[in-house]
């Protein structure tokens, strides 16, 4: 999910990243690089890791209310390092900010939190999972079994995770390339949670379930200069089967693609650049910009040939580096819905 | 054309070079009071609106701790951890050599938007301010703190004077603090939020509103400075008015020259506003960087005075800002549009070939009399009506305003009247042509005893308002601060012991016990006394019973400041709700100047039954032998900080009211200089006019040095009637100010002494300042060759 | 023809009405002609100089000066006609007193455009002003503050010289002398002259003498 690196890279000042292009492979101001054939240890691998400058957890949901209606849900939390340490106080290096959403079919409400790290505003610990900012939390015993919650001022959500398959890893093992430069992350997800919970709404409380889709990765390295902007594809099929996708635009127009997918029992089959397809169909006007928010997508060799619709447009993310994150409705070959998010529509 | 036109307009000046002096510097002086004052006010205002925007101060409520300690880190965690949108300030100062520094320390990452790092003039970007961080410094303290701190200083203007701004950390480790000072609220808050009470029980919520309290109180000094500015900007009006009105009249037969060779009205009137405007820019432009000295000359005493009296901290350096610049050249060109417009329309109208002398300036024709009259009249009318229906400072200063124009415009018909009486009255001939001759003279000096009369007026007015200060806070400091020693404990058991240790070495001890509360729907503060001889003896009541002390004591009762007293309409008698489920009558009201919040003071036992666990931190004690008990008490363990001599206090409560004193009297020379300048310039002017008047007395008799002497007399006289007048005017100035404007700006009145050796003083300087400016002219005349004189005659025909 | 009046009126409205000055004056004058305006005080003279001169506005009638109708005349037009075809000389000079002699003389002809140093030296010289031309008005008496009047007024060329009571503020000797310098330069520079006096001695030295009584020609 390199699409929130655009963000950070927008966020921190660009000379502070230059010298990590330049040197591929090799520490970044002193940040530790993500390397091929990693072996992830758990659950510490579930806490932060303040060596690499950038990481999230970052969840989304489509939901259900009793009724049918049709919602979406999104928790985010993201740390940004200043240095690759961790120091106690206010003198810590480590920021932390957050988005919160949800999407009806008719509203989006967003909420932000930024933070420092040193004096228990915010953090992720391990082992009892705990991760925080102010009062938003994901936590529970274990990584299998979380509660979520989140406030903002005209929503707040409730909401209990199970997990009802395994962790998968995305790209190889876990280490996800960028693009052709050869940027990667360490990138694992956890897309088999069951959802269910309350959303507070201007309108009142509603009982929801669903199912979402937890994304973790980690990295120092940001975008490639030329890259752009990002469209990014969670997507589950009524088989049971779901694919990640993403699709990295570039200055000269061409575009750098990966993704995975998924079977309904957590086998991962890792797709190259150029495997996964996806077509802006429809345009919208949103937040004064042009943004795609139908599209086709296909994937020749899984026979993949879909056409992906937000289920609201107006799902702009209206925070510090605002973006597009919204549930959107699956049809054509594999039907089933999912969620997307778009980067750097200007 | 235009240029012969033009070189016929300046030949004028260029002819009468005095005239354009005097004009030029009547326009000059008007502006640089008007910009003086106003470069003081922007400069002041631009200093609080610095420190305020940081803090988000009157756009944010704000969690202040109840009690004196910080807020611990703990308390702000625990409200973000339940939602709070709450963001961290530290402050505190630190010594830098002689000076101090402000440290404000705020976070940027949860400071709401306009608030914290966004005042700067560049703000930085996040990960440049956190950590090991930029420190934000006024240019003032910039270099002392890069000498004192390791971190990287950057000078920033959008700063508040003598402080530093940087990362809450940052500020921490330089203070050597672990708490924290306020938390700012953001305005928008998560849904479901649990109250304060419940999750910070030691922190006070503070409205927006209250946190600009100072705010409110130091926007009345400036009024009362901006109404000063104005007040010296009108007397420079009527300097300019006579003098561009005089230079108008003795054109028309100019003008009309012009336009009998050809020259189009409109062309002409065009060109005479070009040269007005030409004059505006000049003098303008001299006035403001005039301005800018006098403020630079006076910022330094108003920065004391406004620091001491409120706290508020500004910028002693001046800086020339754009807007001023723009604002002393707009009323320059405002003052001179207003001054020329009658002249402008006059020439207009003027027809072709109207004898160029038809209209003497000087002399005022019944009709225009009556229309003065009539004016006058609808401005008393309006500020009777102003100060007695209306609230509010405006409409305070609008009568303020009304009352001294109204006063000027009746001025000649005054002096015309008890002039007439004089003349009716005199028994030599000499005599009665003497007063004729001076009730003739009174429309061409008339515009500059009106500013003398409003210089006066405001002299008088403006002094004993400051003055009725001064004693009424003297008295006041006596009787706060009657006991000998003040001392501070560190803590409760510190406190207790000295306590016990100078039980019997002192006269009396009087425990402070203090609590910041809520007290008729405002913030207050609530004190509990050791009622003694102390307190009976010097601490009086504005209005209350002669025991109100002792029913205090007995608990019986309460004593409350005037401002609380004025705020929430209470008075003696009244009850007051000290807590839940407690009220008590009042039983006195007492003055308390310069405090902007309310005070309720109860007897240490009634305080005790409250609030329990208060222990007293703070004493004031009386004893015999001040040095000797401060030298026990050092033996005892206390710190030199720890023990305040009350006179101490009283001398720098003082001596910020020399300051304001400084900057009363440093105005007061200046408008009255500026009046003294207008009889000069007046008179000098009238020279070309007196001479064929005073041709006739010559011809009968009068030597022209006899002729010179009464001359002098003359203006003797006129300023002093002026004076004279001018005293029930300042009076009443000083009524408005000290009963109206006071109570409106401060909430408390003060009761208004008068000072009659001091106007009288005032009166022989004015009088002495117009004998001065006449006698110039007066010696002029007296040497007017006789040919000159006998001119009038072989010119007449 | 320079100059043609055709029944021209015109009254003053006072406190008890209306007063005519002048009733129905007729009168022409040609190019580099001389004519003297004779009548009692009050009998309309001055009035009519400063009809012609586009000084006031008529009551009724016509003044054709140099082709075009006075009386219809919007104020601009008559100032541009004060500065480029007429030259008045009042009884009271009407020097600028801010400036010197040289420039007062030169000062009708800059607002016309058409300042001539040469000619100014030549109506200087004639006029005896020589030695006063950085003295300012006040310093000269009152027959050389009218020489500075005329010089102005024909150093300025006008076709059409008004002349209220010229020499009304002089002493007879001094009067004789400015008028004969005034006749002399009017006649060499062919300019018309239409001179208002009460002296039926200066008023026989013009061309033409016009008796004004009562607001009509006699």
């Amino acid at each position: 999910m390199n699409a929130k690196a655009l963000i950070l890279f927008f966020l921190l000042p660009i000379a502070a990243w230059a010298q990590g292009f330049a040197g591929l492979g090799t520490d970044a101001d002193g940040f530790t690089v993500p390397e091929r054939g990693y072996h992830f240890t758990f659950p510490r691998d579930h806490g932060s890791h303040p060596d690499f400058r950038i990481e999230w957890w970052y969840l989304t949901a489509n939901l259900e209310a009793t009724d049918g209606t049709p919602y979406g849900l999104q928790w985010t939390l993201f740390r940004s390092a200043l240095a690759p340490e961790e120091k106690e106080g206010w003198g810590s290096p480590q920021i932390w900010f957050a988005h919160a959403a949800v999407t009806t079919p008719e509203a989006h409400h967003v909420s932000e939190r930024i933070a420092r790290g040193g004096i228990g505003q915010a953090g992720v610990r391990a082992q009892p999972f705990d991760a925080w900012i102010d009062d938003w939390r994901m936590a529970g015993p274990d990584f299998d079994n979380l509660q979520l919650t989140a406030t903002g001022a005209d929503f707040a959500y409730d909401m209990t995770l199970t997990a009802q398959g395994p962790l998968i890893f995305q790209g190889d093992r876990g280490y996800s390339v960028k693009s052709r430069e050869g940027q990667a992350s360490y990138y694992y997800s956890q897309p088999f949670f069951a959802i269910k919970g309350t959303l507070s709404l201007p309108q009142g409380d509603i009982e929801v379930t669903g199912d979402a889709w937890l994304d973790r990765e980690w990295s120092s390295q940001p975008l490639a200069v030329n890259q752009t902007g990002w469209d990014w594809f969670s997507l589950s099929f009524e088989t049971g089967e779901k694919m990640m996708g993403f699709r990295l635009r570039q200055t000269d127009g061409a575009h750098f693609t990966a993704g995975t997918w998924i079977s309904p029992q957590g086998e991962t089959e890792p797709f190259a650049n150029g495997v996964f397809n996806a077509d802006p169909q429809d345009m919208s006007e949103v937040a004064g910009r042009q943004i795609p928010t139908g599209w086709r997508v296909t994937v020749p060799q899984k026979g993949v040939d879909i056409t992906v619709t937000a289920l609201n447009q107006a799902a702009w993310m209206d925070v510090n580096v605002p973006y597009w994150e919204g549930p959107v409705v699956v049809t054509g070959s594999h039907p089933g819905r999912g969620y997307l998010e778009m980067t750097g529509y200007e | 054309m235009i240029a012969a036109g033009l070189s016929a307009l300046w030949s004028h000046w260029w002819h009468s070079k005095l005239q354009l002096v005097t004009l030029l510097s009547g326009l000059a002086l008007a502006t640089a009071l008007w910009s003086g004052v106003q470069a003081i006010n922007s400069e002041a205002r631009a200093s609080y609106d610095a420190a305020a925007a940081v803090l988000g101060e009157g756009r944010f409520d704000q969690l202040v701790p109840a009690n004196a300690e910080g807020i611990a880190l703990d308390t702000y965690i625990t409200l973000r951890r339940a939602g709070w949108q709450v963001s961290p300030v530290l402050e505190g100062e630190i010594g830098l050599g002689s000076t101090r520094a402000r440290i404000v320390g705020v976070d940027p990452l949860t400071a709401p938007g306009g608030s914290g790092t966004s005042v700067l003039s560049a703000p930085p970007e996040p990960q440049e301010f956190l950590g090991d961080g930029v420190i934000f410094a006024h240019p003032g303290v910039a270099d002392a703190l890069t000498e004192r701190v390791s971190a990287r200083v950057v000078v920033d203007t959008g700063v508040a004077p003598d402080t530093a701004l940087m990362d809450v950390g940052v500020a921490a480790q330089l203070l050597g603090r672990s708490d924290l000072s306020r938390l700012i609220v953001a305005t928008e808050q998560p849904m479901g939020l649990p109250a304060l009470s419940d999750i910070a029980p030691g922190l006070i919520r503070q409205s927006a509103q209250e946190g600009a309290e100072v705010g409110r109180l130091t926007d009345s000094f400036h009024l009362n400075l901006t109404a000063f500015g104005l007040l010296a900007f009108v007397v420079g009006l009527f300097i300019v008015h006579g003098t561009i009105g005089l230079a108008f009249e003795q054109r028309r037969g100019m003008v009309r020259t012009l336009r009998a060779l050809g020259m189009p009205l409109k062309t002409l009137i065009a060109l005479l506003a070009l040269e007005m405007a030409a004059f505006a820019l000049i003098a303008g432009g001299v006035g403001v960087l005039l301005g800018y000295l006098i403020a630079g000359a006076l910022l330094p005493d108003v920065a004391a005075t406004l620091e001491g009296l409120y706290g508020a901290q500004i910028s002693g350096a001046l800086r020339l800002r754009p807007d001023w610049w723009l604002t002393g050249m707009g009323i320059a060109f405002a003052g001179t549009l207003i001054a020329a417009s009658g002249a402008l329309w006059r020439i207009a109208r003027m027809p072709l070939l109207a004898s160029p002398g038809g209209r003497a300036w000087a002399v005022a024709t019944g009709q225009t009399r009556r229309w003065l009259g009539l004016a006058a009249l609808a401005l008393a009318v309006s500020a009777a009506l102003a100060l007695s229906l209306g609230q509010g400072l405006l409409l305070a200063f609008a009568g303020l305003g009304a009352l001294l124009m109204g006063a000027a415009l009746a001025l000649p018909t005054l002096l015309g009247s008890v002039l007439a009486v004089a003349e009716a009255r005199a028994q030599s001939i000499r005599a009665q042509w003497f007063w004729a001759d001076t009730r003739q003279q009174v429309p061409g000096l008339s515009l500059a005893l009106m500013a003398l009369l409003l210089a006066a007026a405001a002299n008088i007015g403006v002094s004993t308002m400051v003055s009725s200060f001064r004693i009424t806070f003297i008295d006041f400091l006596d009787q706060r601060l009657a006991s000998d020693l003040y001392i501070q404990a560190e803590d409760e058991r510190q406190a207790a012991e000295i306590e016990a240790f100078l039980a019997p070495e002192a006269q009396e001890i009087m425990p402070l016990l203090h609590v910041d509360t809520r007290l008729a729907d405002a913030p207050a503060e609530l004190y509990g006394v050791r009622v003694g001889a102390t307190y009976r003896d010097n601490w009086g009541f504005l209005d209350g019973a002669d025991d109100a002390w002792q029913t205090v004591a007995q608990g019986d009762a309460v004593v409350i400041n005037e401002q609380m007293a004025r705020r929430a309409g209470l008075w003696v008698g009244d009850d007051l709700t000290v807590a839940q489920g407690m009220s008590l009558p009042i039983a006195g009201v007492f003055g308390d100047y310069g405090n902007p919040v309310g005070q309720a003071v109860l007897s240490e036992m009634t305080f005790l039954q409250l609030y329990p666990d208060i222990r007293p931190t703070r004493f004031g004690i009386r004893v015999d032998d001040k040095d000797a008990a401060r030298a026990a008490l050092q033996d005892f363990g206390l710190k030199d900080p720890q023990i305040i001599d009350q006179q101490v206090i009283k001398d720098f409560s003082l001596g910020v009211f020399e300051r304001t004193f400084t900057v009363t009297a440093a105005l007061n020379v200046l408008t009255l200089s500026v009046a003294a300048f207008a009889i000069l310039t007046s008179l000098l002017t009238l020279a070309a006019i007196r001479v064929p008047q005073l041709a006739p007395a010559w011809a009968m008799g009068f030597t022209r040095a006899s002729l010179g002497r009464l001359e002098l007399l003359r203006a003797v006289v006129l300023a002093l009637l002026t004076m004279i007048l001018a005293v029930p005017l300042g009076l009443m100035l000083a009524w408005i100010l000290l009963a109206v404007v006071n109570v409106e700006a401060f909430g408390w009145r003060l009761p208004m002494f008068t000072f009659p050796l001091d106007y009288a003083k005032l009166a022989l300087f004015g009088v002495l300042a117009a004998a001065l400016a006449a006698l110039w002219p007066a010696r002029r005349l007296a040497r007017t060759p006789p040919a000159d004189l006998l001119k009038v005659f072989s010119n007449e025909r | 023809m320079l100059l043609t009046v055709k029944n021209l009126t015109k009254s003053y409205t006072g406190p008890d009405g209306d007063t005519p000055v002048l009733r129905g004056v007729c009168l022409s004058l040609d190019q580099g002609e001389t004519l003297a305006l004779t009548g009692e005080s009050g009998s309309g003279k001055s009035t009519l100089l400063h009809l012609i001169g586009g000084l006031d506005l008529p009551g009724g009638g016509e003044i054709i000066l140099a082709g075009k109708d006075v009386a219809a005349m919007d104020d601009a037009a008559r100032a541009a006609l004060r500065r480029d075809t007429v030259g008045v000389i009042f009884q009271q000079f009407n020097l600028i007193p801010s400036m010197t002699v040289a420039a007062n003389i030169g000062f009708h002809a800059r607002l016309a455009g058409r300042q001539d140093k040469a000619h100014e030296a030549a109506l200087s010289d004639a006029l005896g002003l020589v030695d006063h031309l950085h003295k300012f008005p006040e310093q000269l008496s009152g027959g050389q503050q009218q020489r500075v009047a005329i010089a102005r007024t024909l150093a300025a060329r006008p076709a059409l010289v008004l002349a209220d009571e010229p020499t009304g503020n002089l002493d007879e000797g001094t009067a004789a002398e400015v008028i004969d310098q005034m006749q002399a330069l009017v006649a060499q520079s062919g300019t018309a002259l239409m001179m208002v006096t009460h002296s039926t001695a200066l008023a026989a030295r013009m061309g033409r003498q016009l008796h004004l009584s009562q607001g009509r020609l006699a």
